[in-house]
């Protein structure tokens, strides 16, 4: 356990995402280097940086798509590290993505659907065989769709098919089917792009809401200043895949690394 | 399961159709019921592709393998021992295959499950390739199925083929076939299952962050697919009789392709359409290649005509509508009374 310094996290026993010297490498790019953080649980949480400073990476990192080269990653006590993306799933981490992945064709409910795919008990061979039990199953599924359509206010395009919303009804989409999975921590890559103002400041009283609502512990990729301030607890900043300062947003605002990081050198300089 | 208007429409549907084919002897011809009998295989063969390829998104061009796999394990099922030991004239039959007799159903259903298996052991080193080179590696052990089979002799009877399988294939039979396979695949599709499958399709990475596993439920759709598409073959090999390894090459897939393709992909119910229009039409355009008098003058039977009509008929298809007769909708009973509906609505106005 030595060896490492540990930043200092508002309530490290509690972490239920423990990161520790995380660094990932894409031949001699390193996209993220020794970077360490701990969520704890319930907290609403941050990452934001300039664009390309790793922040991406480090949500596929968490969620199983790249195994980093070092260090080790920890879910509720648990080592993640080289799990499968379906796996940490199953542990209870869902995640939404930054360019939309929903299936155009298929409707809001039966998207909603595939997420309630992971916590079913009945195998795929009772369909065919017309199991009473398989079709109540079948039921339950659709009922706990329809009520978490109805969360994300999209109860009444349940048989539209998902290409044909708007824009923000899709993110909301997205949110609704990572939610099907019954996460404990939920990651939200730029909830707010593409949004408007008034979009924007509904979603963050919606993330506030659903936290409360689903008990779960939330951690943003967001380049909304607005947003992440307004609904953060916690906020980490990174730069060229370094944490270069964390804190509570009112510590974060007024960091001088931060300010030099969005703003450029010469701000600083005037500022002093 | 409760008794819904459209349960007991469909119900009643596959009951009068299999009644009117029970007593077709009496109003068709043997030809018109050995076009029939095709029909209902060429359906099984395409619902079963529109599993891999429309819902799955596997471009899978191996179906001929397992369609063959299907056809010469049914053969040998169901054909009597005395037979097989004249026919078997390069290499004798060896034992257990020579003693080998089951009923008709056991040999259609013991083909599905070879052909399901024997899928295993491709879809495992395959199915991590993703598009253009699974289609590729498919077709490829496609061609190695078919080459085992030239060689296997002693099982197979090599490029000689197997003549003289008894005809258990009826109409009602085949019927009856294709009515399992599009029920077990409706129910397969139409529940969360084909949700999950449809996912993948559309979104691997979406997919696999919901928590499905996505290889997994690749490696399924792709052996139920070949498994119907070994009890396809299995009736093939009994409709027509004679069977042998040159039957099995691309173009059978091709065939199959096509019926999917042109009934929709992702669509159950496109897949017979495509699969019924186009073996009409493909026997239909027959008459092209007969000599014709058309009275100022005679043109001598050119074979191969249809073929070149055939094609032009596909092109036509692929430019005014690309995704099919159907695209990936269904033809339900409520889109069929909507339809009526609107046909009133538009005769009051």
């Amino acid at each position: 356990m030595s060896g490492f310094v540990l930043p200092t996290p508002p309530d490290y026993a509690g972490a239920l995402l423990l990161a520790r010297n995380v660094t990932m490498r894409f031949g001699g790019v390193t996209a993220v280097s020794d970077l360490s953080l701990a969520l704890p649980a319930g907290a609403i949480a941050g990452i934001i940086g300039p664009n390309g400073a790793g922040k991406t990476t480090v949500f596929n990192v968490l969620s199983g798509f790249y195994t980093p080269q070092e260090g080790e990653i920890t879910f509720d006590g648990a080592s993640i590290r080289g799990k499968e993306p379906n796996d940490i799933c199953r542990l209870g981490m869902a995640r939404t993505f930054q360019n939309i992945r929903l299936s155009p064709q298929m409707t809001v409910l039966e998207n909603i659907m595939v997420g309630c795919h992971v916590r079913r008990h009945c195998p795929w061979w009772m369909a065919p065989l017309g199991l009473p039990r398989f079709y109540r199953e079948e039921e339950e599924l659709r009922e706990k769709g329809r009520r978490l359509a109805e969360r994300v206010h999209l109860s009444e395009q349940l048989d539209e098919t998902a290409g044909s919303l708007p824009y923000g009804a899709q993110r909301r989409l997205e949110i609704a089917r990572a939610l099907a999975t019954e996460p404990r921590l939920l990651l939200l890559d730029e909830p707010a792009a593409g949004m408007n103002p008034q979009e924007s400041l509904e979603l963050m009283h919606f993330i506030g809401h659903i936290r409360d609502e689903f008990a779960l512990t939330i951690l943003l990729i967001e380049h909304d200043m607005k947003v992440v301030m307004g609904v953060c607890e916690y906020i980490w900043v990174m730069e060229y895949g370094a944490l270069i300062a964390e804190g509570t947003p009112d510590v974060v605002r007024n960091d001088p690394l931060v300010i030099r990081a969005y703003l450029g050198e010469d701000v600083v300089v005037q500022n002093a | 399961m409760r008794l819904d208007r459209n349960t007991f429409l469909s119900i009643a549907t596959m009951v009068i159709f299999g009644l009117v084919l029970w007593q077709a002897e009496t109003f068709l011809g043997d030809y018109q019921i050995y076009i029939a009998k095709l029909i209902f295989i060429n359906i099984i063969l395409a619902l079963s592709l529109n599993l891999i390829y429309g819902f799955t998104g596997l471009f899978s061009l191996g179906h001929a393998g397992f369609i063959a796999i299907g056809a010469y394990v049914s053969a040998l099922c169901i054909l009597p021992p005395a037979q097989k030991e004249i026919m078997w004239i390069l290499e004798p039959i060896i034992w257990p295959f020579s003693d080998l007799l089951t009923p008709f159903w056991v040999s259609v259903l013991g083909g599905g499950l070879f052909a399901g298996v024997f899928a295993i052991f491709i879809a495992v080193p395959v199915l991590r390739l993703g598009d253009d080179y699974l289609g590729m590696a498919t077709l490829a052990f496609a061609e190695i199925i078919r080459v085992l089979i030239v060689n296997a002799t002693p099982i197979t009877n090599g490029s000689l083929g197997i003549k003289g399988i008894p005809g258990h294939a009826t109409l009602l039979v085949c019927y009856g076939w294709a009515l399992f396979t599009l029920i077990v695949l409706a129910r397969l599709c139409y529940s969360n299952f084909g949700n999950v499958l449809r996912c993948i399709r559309d979104n691997e990475i979406a997919a696999s962050v919901m928590g499905i596993n996505v290889f997994w439920n690749k490696v399924l759709s792709f052996c139920i697919g070949a498994f119907f598409a070994g009890i396809g073959g299995a009736l093939l090999g009994s409709h027509l009789s004679t069977i042998d390894p040159k039957m099995f090459n691309f173009l059978l897939t091709f065939n199959v392709l096509m019926f999917v393709v042109a009934g929709g992909l992702g669509s159950l119910t496109g897949s017979i359409l495509g699969a019924t229009v186009i073996t009409i039409l493909l026997e239909w355009l027959r008459f092209l290649e007969e000599p014709m008098d058309l009275g100022f003058i005679e043109i001598p039977g050119i074979p191969g005509m249809r073929m070149v009509v055939f094609s032009v008929v596909l092109l036509v298809i692929i430019l005014k509508r690309r995704e099919g007769i159907m695209g990936t909708r269904e033809l339900t009973w409520n889109r069929i009374f909507a339809f009526f509906r609107r046909l009133e609505r538009r005769e009051k106005a």
